[in-house]
């Protein structure tokens, strides 16, 4: 797999959606990049740091994404251009600052956008939004990549555009694009020397900010008329006719070719969304009686569409509009080809049979009793599971019912059986310690159970610095757990304000977490949460401190992915079947029912527990939980790591 | 060069669980098939940790078009699976009776069995359901091969080589090659043994 740079135009590469973003940007000449890691947008800026030396580019991954988008505004101000990429909940972060900058306008300076990456169906991510509705409401011109290809030719364009309106452009990629990958025709690197000014005499701020917005929609509704991110394939007039963007077009094309009515349905396909290129739909909602949406979240499309056909002449043809209002399409989640099938048979009153009858009965059945659950889980040798371990063993030593709050990334894990259910919550970056500390204020109302808040050490500096601040300010009682795994784990791995190193693999100081809270002049304990005993005792003691004010616990133990990358395995860890008692125990199987680590196998035979060697990680954590001490770790030594290092990359 | 694909779109899922490193060998191979002229989608499902639930690789070769990352329902042509009952699960939701299987059958338990009264399923009776709703089923002990070659995450390479050596993808051990030497220039040897490995053992199942 090349780097995303190679000058080598026309040569054909298969890319994730986001590198094609990142390739489109470089084709564009971009200076500057910047972001905050989350899926499904985490590899966009990776892909360009990782060249950004060579090719004279900055990149940075920023504290939070409002500071990114704020960041590149400002490399936009001195005239270079400019990316801001994160997830959906990033863009919320990131609002407050949009929703001012799009009517400020960029003012002559460097072509300025934002991608935004969606989730639906929310597979990593606390919640399911659509972001396209930010551009509706906000008056920003969107454009959504339906393919691989699309996704570095739109970024590319989008620069251009940019510029050209003199306003900030978006382009809105759902995980089905972000997260995936297929062919993409490489295009020329620009390769224009960039040189940063800022220009005291740029054009002033429009009289009327909001009016000006208007006046660039409407000529980038001029433009996206004869956009050709928008087509129509299909017969010249259609039974139906299908509105679709996005990874829903791929969904679609498959659903008409396995109904095999390719001559009797026809699919326009938009990649410009806002401004809606009504001249252009209008045209094509001639083509047939019936129209049915296929999009990912919301109902975007079909409601900008359906207001153009109410806003239309009364003698106009009246299509009949299927989608999610009607009920064809799921109002929420990630949309297959099977959904698209299922809507397009039943519009038309076709039949589709996807395998012989039989085959589907016998499978069902072997279903029901073979395929077993396999949910996710903390890895084996995970920190956060010994510092759960020592959560939900120090809130029973402690007697008053005391509760967690969990925060965004692998720390809402706590929320699960890999967790011990010790945390209740989990909503947004920052919410484990600002939720906490409201909880934190309700002594007055004889509130008086221990509240752990919680958030990861990356979490910690995007939006947990405002919430602690606050709590000391405001002296609210509860302690605030700092699960630091010296990683933004979830994500891949991204440098933050605490790991000594920038995106572009530069030194950095790193910034210390106890030293922002003791600055504050908060109490800081500091444990290695694989010392559970001690873990344990400090929980305790801060738990029952009646000083005013939080108290913060950072429980640091670098994630363990990032250690086995290095050196082997601490422990040679192995159950001695003499010692385990199995069932006879009482333990009720603690380490491998409750303990829940992958490593830890109950073997149905032998009626004992063993360690899976393929999957353990050495930690040694489970030799101090196991009540008959049957569990032992070795000090092991290091073998065929060297290999193991080379497999990984 | 494209050669005549037993199939267009070519739909191929590989399965297994998460940090069992099946992403970056499926990867190597989608690549290959791009050199080669090949319209590739490869597409993923995967849980949000990094370890323990299931890793779907969708990948549909194509002369034609370029397809939905998602594998419509009953409509896998071969079915890769890392592990027995994630061979299985794919089998229930995309298998066919055309459908070709090649499984590992090293378990790999999951959490939610833990402690409960089934725990995982008969290891015989999973291969027997397997073979029931596969028109051809290949057994391929990756796990087992890639310890003896010092290192488990081998195991998606000898399922690679087995996959080449079994015919079904329009790919040689020479396409590879280039791929892997640059993905693992130190380890170049050791991966291509492991490939050979995989050529070996599916010339035995054949």
């Amino acid at each position: 797999m090349p780097d995303i740079d190679i000058d080598a135009q026309g040569t054909t590469l298969l890319l994730m959606g986001n590198e094609a973003i990142a390739r489109g940007a470089l084709e564009a000449g971009v200076g500057f990049v910047a972001s905050y890691p989350g899926t499904p947008s985490s590899e966009i800026l990776p892909a360009i740091a990782g060249v950004a030396k060579r090719r004279g580019i900055y990149t940075e991954w920023s504290v939070n994404e409002m500071v990114a988008m704020m960041v590149a505004a400002g490399a936009s101000l001195g005239g270079i251009r400019a990316m801001a990429t994160m997830k959906q909940n990033g863009t919320n972060v990131a609002l407050d600052f949009i929703a001012t900058l799009v009517q400020r306008g960029l003012r002559g300076g460097g072509g300025l956008v934002l991608v935004s990456c969606d989730d639906p169906g929310q597979r990593n991510s606390p919640n399911e939004q659509d972001t396209r509705p930010v551009a509706k409401w906000l008056d920003i011109p969107l454009l959504e990549p339906g393919d691989f290809q699309e996704a570095k030719d739109m970024t590319k364009w989008l620069f251009d555009l940019s510029e050209e309106l003199d306003t900030f452009c978006m382009l809105r990629c759902v995980s089905k694009i972000s997260h995936t990958r297929g062919n993409v025709k490489l295009g020329q690197l620009l390769n224009k020397e960039k040189k940063a000014h800022f220009d005291l005499d740029r054009p002033r701020r429009p009289v009327n900010p909001h009016a000006a917005v208007h006046e660039k929609l409407d000529k980038a509704q001029e433009k996206f008329e004869a956009s050709p991110f928008n087509w129509y394939v299909g017969p010249d007039r259609a039974e139906l006719l299908v509105i679709t963007c996005g990874s829903c077009w791929l969904h679609s094309q498959e659903a008409v070719r396995l109904l095999e009515v390719e001559d009797k349905v026809g699919i326009l396909k938009l990649g410009t969304l806002w401004p809606l290129p009504e001249k252009f739909v209008e045209k094509h909602l001639n083509k047939s009686q019936k129209v049915l949406f296929v999009e990912e979240v919301d109902p975007f499309l079909e409601r900008s569409v359906m207001e153009l056909a109410a806003s239309l002449p009364p003698d106009s043809p009246r299509p009949t509009f299927y989608g999610k209002r009607s009920g064809h399409i799921p109002a929420y989640g990630e949309l297959n080809p099977d959904m698209v099938i299922k809507a397009i048979a039943s519009i038309m009153g076709l039949s589709y049979q996807p395998r012989d009858m039989d085959y589907g009965k016998k499978a069902e059945v072997f279903s029901k009793s073979d395929v077993i659950m396999r949910s996710g889980s903390l890895c084996a040798g995970c920190p956060h599971r010994a510092s759960y371990w020592a959560i939900k063993n120090a809130f029973k030593l402690d007697g008053r019912l005391g509760f967690a709050t969990a925060d965004n990334g692998c720390v809402s894990a706590g929320l699960g059986a890999g967790g011990f259910f010790v945390a209740k919550t989990a909503y947004a970056m920052g919410s484990g310690a600002a939720v906490a500390d409201g909880l934190g204020k309700l002594g007055q109302f004889g509130f008086d159970q221990p509240v752990l808040g919680g958030v990861g050490d990356s979490t910690f500096y995007h939006a947990g610095i405002p919430a602690l601040l606050n709590a000391v300010w405001n002296k609210s009682n509860f302690t605030l757990i700092v699960y630091d795994n010296m990683a933004t784990a979830m994500t891949g791995f991204q440098p933050h304000p605490g790991t000594g190193e920038t995106a572009m693999g530069d030194p950095a100081e790193a910034v210390s977490i106890e030293a922002i809270c003791r600055s504050m002049g908060v109490r800081v304990e500091i444990c290695d949460p694989f010392n559970l005993e001690n873990t344990m005792a400090t929980l305790l003691d801060v738990m029952k401190d009646e000083s005013d004010g939080p108290r913060v616990v950072v429980m640091r133990h670098e994630c363990e992915l990032i250690r086995a990358r290095r050196e082997g395995p601490p422990y040679k860890v192995y159950v001695v079947p003499e010692r385990c008692l199995g069932d006879a125990c009482g333990c009720d199987r603690l380490c491998t029912r409750v303990f829940c680590c992958p490593g830890l196998v109950w073997n149905e035979k032998m009626g004992k527990s063993e360690i899976d060697e393929v999957i353990c990680s050495g930690c040694g954590l489970c030799a101090d939980i196991c009540p008959q001490g049957a569990i032992v770790r070795e000090a092991s030594l290091p073998q065929h790591r060297e290999l193991e290092q080379e497999i990984l990359g | 060069m494209m050669k005549t694909l037993i199939k267009d779109p070519l739909n191929l899922i590989v399965i297994g669980v998460a940090g069992q490193g099946n992403v970056v060998t499926s990867l190597l191979m989608c690549n290959a098939l791009v050199t080669e002229g090949y319209l590739v989608t490869f597409g993923q499902s995967y849980p949000a940790q990094q370890r323990g639930g299931p890793v779907v690789n969708y990948i549909r070769v194509s002369k034609q078009y370029q397809c939905s990352p998602i594998i419509p329902q009953g409509h896998a042509d071969i079915i890769v699976g890392m592990e027995p009952v994630e061979a299985l699960r794919m089998l229930v939701q995309y298998g066919n009776p055309n459908v070709i299987t090649m499984v590992n059958p090293r378990p790999i338990p999951s959490i939610d069995i833990a402690g409960s009264k089934t725990g995982y399923p008969s290891l015989d009776k999973l291969m027997e359901d397997i073979e029931k709703l596969s028109a051809k089923t290949l057994v391929v002990n990756a796990t087992e091969e890639a310890q003896k070659l010092g290192n488990v995450l081998m195991a998606n390479v000898i399922l690679i080589g087995a996959l080449i050596g079994s015919g079904l993808l329009p790919l040689e051990r020479k396409s590879l090659e280039p791929v892997l030497q640059e993905r693992f220039p130190k380890a170049f040897e050791a991966n291509m043994a492991a490939f050979d490995k995989g050529v070996e053992l599916v010339r035995q199942e054949k």
